[in-house]
């Protein structure tokens, strides 16, 4: 792929790895002869990490473990009473 | 209810990346509390119907999505989804793409981690439209392929290319903003705005780029 823009335009199907293995080899090709454009892959892949990290950093609320293990107690007992009881 | 146990042994160290996700989705503790739980709930009703050897992790992202699309979203607002073409590709790049150089104290690496706070991240994801959000959540914080996000909002690929390659812009936008409003960086109307090729953005020390890392 000699083409800047077409190269381009593969940029957010790479960084989802989503480009088929000769389509990320051609890119790839690309990137090693041209700074201009590994400039502006590198930007986009550090903006990505930066998005992931930042947005899955929220603690867990104290206590909804517990609440969650409690609904699956809730679950098994209305289940185990409803075949003992059947529709009594 | 071995099948359970083992639901709860796998399913339960996956709470902070579901609440994680929950909190992007209905930006506020409660509800995404309460989507989290109900998630898990649902899951272990129906753990029977979870094929052995696929991803646990992209069928509770799919209930997770599910739930809170049929529950939560209808009573959330619905902001304006206008203006989101008007954006250019490349938005971000064009305007701080050459900063790094500029600011050349600290490490390249780091710029742009130093530049966004936690909050300023978190929310231009969270103020983007609902059809934007969702897939750009699914997509770049979660990790998901095209394919399995178009499944979990049942949508066509295609689709879910378009919403990201667009929510993405906006995300930036909102991004810029911020470091505007810090005055991290000069004003737009300082910054190009025409559709120039990418490449051409004024970046003077273009050539050190790729010397950063040798």
């Amino acid at each position: 792929m000699d083409d800047c823009g077409e190269v381009l335009r593969e940029l957010e199907p790479y960084l989802d790895r989503e480009l088929s293995e000769e389509e990320w080899t051609s890119v790839q090709g690309h990137l090693e002869d041209c700074l201009d454009c590994l400039h502006v892959f590198d930007f986009h892949a550090e903006l990505r990490m930066i998005i992931s990290k930042k947005c899955r950093q929220d603690a867990l609320p104290p206590g909804l473990l517990a609440k969650i293990e409690s609904c699956f107690g809730t679950v098994d007992q209305e289940e185990a009473g409803a075949g003992e009881t059947g529709l009594a | 209810m071995a099948d359970r146990a083992r639901f709860a042994e796998e399913a339960l160290p996956l709470a902070p990346q579901l609440y994680s996700a929950a909190m992007r989705m209905t930006r506020n503790n409660a509800d995404a509390e309460d989507l989290v739980q109900e998630t898990y709930l649902k899951g272990y009703r129906s753990y029977a119907t979870f094929e052995e050897g696929t991803n646990l992790r992209a069928w509770l992202f799919r209930i997770l999505t599910n739930t809170y699309i049929n529950s939560y979203r209808a009573k959330q607002r619905r902001p304006e989804e206008t203006d989101l073409d008007s954006i250019e590709d490349f938005y971000l790049y064009r305007r701080i793409g050459g900063l790094e150089e500029a600011l050349a104290s600290r490490s390249a690496e780091d710029e742009l981690m130093d530049l966004f706070t936690d909050d300023e991240v978190k929310q231009a994801l969270e103020d983007l439209p609902e059809n934007f959000r969702l897939p750009v959540l699914l997509a770049d914080v979660e990790g998901f392929s095209y394919k399995e996000i178009a499944e979990m909002l049942d949508i066509p690929m295609g689709t879910v290319m378009s919403r990201l390659h667009r929510g993405r812009k906006a995300m930036q936008k909102a991004l810029f903003t911020f470091a505007e409003q810090r005055g991290l960086v000069p004003p737009s109307d300082a910054a190009p705005t025409d559709e120039e090729p990418v490449t051409m953005v004024d970046n003077p020390a273009g050539e050190q780029a790729g010397a950063r890392r040798g």
